[in-house]
């Protein structure tokens, strides 16, 4: 049987690769995107383990509100992007400086 | 229909947002529409203060006390970021009908975020409001500085609601319930994992504020947005969001109120400290206002640090002489132009008192009040702070706080100093746009006359501070 204990390594696991994937990577944007769908996906292994073994609803509806929201963010993330790319010509990270001061 | 009266506003909000959407599809009347949000808006501060105290959807919305002034704050926030729209928008070629429905609707979500009393509730006015201003950064499609702000913008707004929502999600599996009620019913100290959930949520509210160490988005985004939704970024989602965090601690672990205040005095100390010797530098007057909002951040949050009914109501006498200050000063910034061109630099300011004296008058008190020099209201606004403070026995904040206002007071005398004393180098078009100068006139005026009626303002404080103790 595996424990509460498991879950909750395997998502913080998760968690810390997505936070470490924003600000290790240096060259694309869309992987930041990719690191922000992982901490939420952890954050939903979170949720639906509590809940299981809390024996309590509430958690996995919670859950689905992740889940709805995770989705619209992507897509105003990439919204965003492409007005990006088209005004700067490319979606490189280290070329995101001109405001600066 | 009775279970929808409580979210009465919010509902009415919402419906106007989305019609407008439809009438802006077939009438090209940008006029029209931002008229329309105006009214919706004032109806809907109407409908929030004639609303009777009560808790809906199975207590997850408290509409109480507290929220309704945090809500006519956020309301009069978003009316004033409409007005500022209306009188640039064709200088500042961002002719879009959508800005005052996207307003409209980061404005829902910042109601729902001030009576929310529930996690649930509390992520989706959250994530309502940031989707929507993540857009409103980008509005200016065209322009590389605003693209680039909304995506920084997203990047960091969703990591931080990806934090918040890691400790919201502690929170819960260590306390077994999403009711802030029900969690402060079940809260213990000793608990390392609910303390974990608390830091985290900490983490991301101190993002959505932009306190330091969580605040390296604010000056960028300040500066690459249009004017109108800087102006909108200073004002509502910084209520809206301490007010969230003040619901979130007070309710909900009022019992491990030591454990959460450690953290509110280190983000104080931090943003206070670092936005009044960051400002120095700064050429640019909307990165200059976004370090300032940081600044006034964490004065804000040694309100919240006491814990004290004195702290919510000197907290709450803040964010209003705050957003009044505000209104102000960035109606004055939409006003620094001529012929159409917006001048952002300090140094274009200098010698506009030669020209246009009377201008000058109302931006040094503007900005007098924002360093916090008395008899202006942004002096009591600090006054009240540091008195709360010092009750609670906060010693360390209220010195820490007073001498950061000392060095912060550097930076606005400054930009006087340029005004009165420089050599006039440009010539200004002054208040060319009627609305502008409704907004500057009556928030110069409040200021000034704060010092002779504070009793108004305080009682509201302390209706609002009753709904907590």
């Amino acid at each position: 049987m595996i424990q509460l204990e498991q879950f909750l390594i395997l998502s913080s696991l998760i968690f810390s690769i997505g936070v470490i994937g924003i600000f290790l990577n240096r060259k694309n944007v869309i992987i930041i995107l990719m690191s922000i769908e992982l901490i939420l996906l952890a954050v939903n292994i979170n949720l639906v383990s509590f809940s299981y073994f809390l024996g309590d609803l509430t958690g996995q509806i919670f859950a689905l509100f992740v889940l709805t929201v995770a989705a619209a963010e992507a897509a105003i993330g990439l919204a965003i992007l492409v007005v990006y790319n088209r005004n700067a010509g490319n979606i490189e990270i280290e070329n995101i400086n001109s405001l600066k001061g | 229909m009775n279970i929808f009266l409580p979210i009465l506003p919010e509902l009415s909000i919402f419906i106007s947002a989305v019609l407008l959407l439809i009438v802006g599809l077939f009438v090209k009347n940008i006029k029209l529409i931002i008229n329309l949000a105006i009214i919706t808006l004032i109806i809907a501060i109407i409908l929030v203060l004639v609303q009777p105290v009560q808790s809906a959807f199975n207590n997850s919305l408290t509409i109480d006390e507290f929220s309704k002034i945090a809500k006519t704050l956020i309301l009069i926030g978003s009316l004033a970021s409409i007005v500022m729209y209306h009188s640039s928008r064709e200088d500042l070629n961002i002719n879009l009908f959508e800005y005052p429905i996207l307003i409209l609707l980061a404005t829902i979500g910042m109601m729902i975020m001030v009576s929310a009393n529930d996690l649930i509730a509390i992520f989706i006015g959250l994530e309502l409001q940031s989707l929507t201003l993540y857009v409103l950064a980008a509005l200016n499609r065209n322009h590389l500085a605003s693209s680039e702000a909304g995506l920084k913008y997203f990047l960091l707004g969703a990591l931080s609601s990806g934090l918040l929502l890691f400790g919201l999600s502690y929170i819960y599996g260590f306390t077994g319930n999403t009711n802030l009620n029900l969690i402060s019913t079940t809260v213990t100290s000793g608990n390392i994992g609910l303390i974990i959930g608390i830091v985290f949520v900490c983490s991301g509210i101190a993002f959505k504020v932009s306190a330091v160490p969580f605040h390296m988005w604010t000056p960028d985004v300040y500066e690459g947005a249009p004017t109108p939704v800087t102006a909108f970024f200073a004002l509502a989602p910084k209520v809206a969001a301490i007010a969230l965090a003040v619901r979130f601690l007070i309710v909900g672990f009022s019992d491990i109120a030591f454990d959460w205040q450690q953290i509110i005095i280190f983000l104080s100390i931090a943003s206070m400290v670092f936005a009044a010797f960051a400002a120095i530098a700064q050429k640019n007057i909307k990165r200059l206002m976004a370090y300032s909002s940081i600044g006034h951040v964490g004065y804000a949050l040694i309100g919240l640090a006491c814990g004290t009914p004195q702290g919510i109501s000197s907290l709450v006498i803040y964010l209003s002489i705050y957003l009044i200050m505000n209104i102000g000063v960035f109606s004055f910034i939409l006003s620094m132009k001529n012929k159409g061109e917006y001048y952002e630099n300090i140094s274009d300011l200098s010698g506009l008192y030669k020209t246009h004296p009377y201008y000058s008058v109302v931006i040094t008190i503007l900005m007098f009040s924002l360093a916090g020099i008395p008899p202006l209201a942004g002096f009591f606004g600090k006054f009240y702070i540091f008195i709360a403070a010092i009750e609670s026995n906060l010693l360390l904040l209220a010195i820490v706080g007073i001498l950061a206002s000392v060095i912060g007071a550097f930076y606005y005398l400054r930009i006087i100093k340029v005004i009165y004393f420089d050599e006039s180098k440009n010539s200004f078009d002054g208040f060319s746009h009627r609305s502008l100068g409704l907004l500057t006139h009556p928030s110069a005026i409040l200021i000034l006359i704060f010092c002779l009626y504070p009793l108004p303002l305080i009682k509201i404080s302390n209706y609002a501070a009753s709904s907590f103790f």
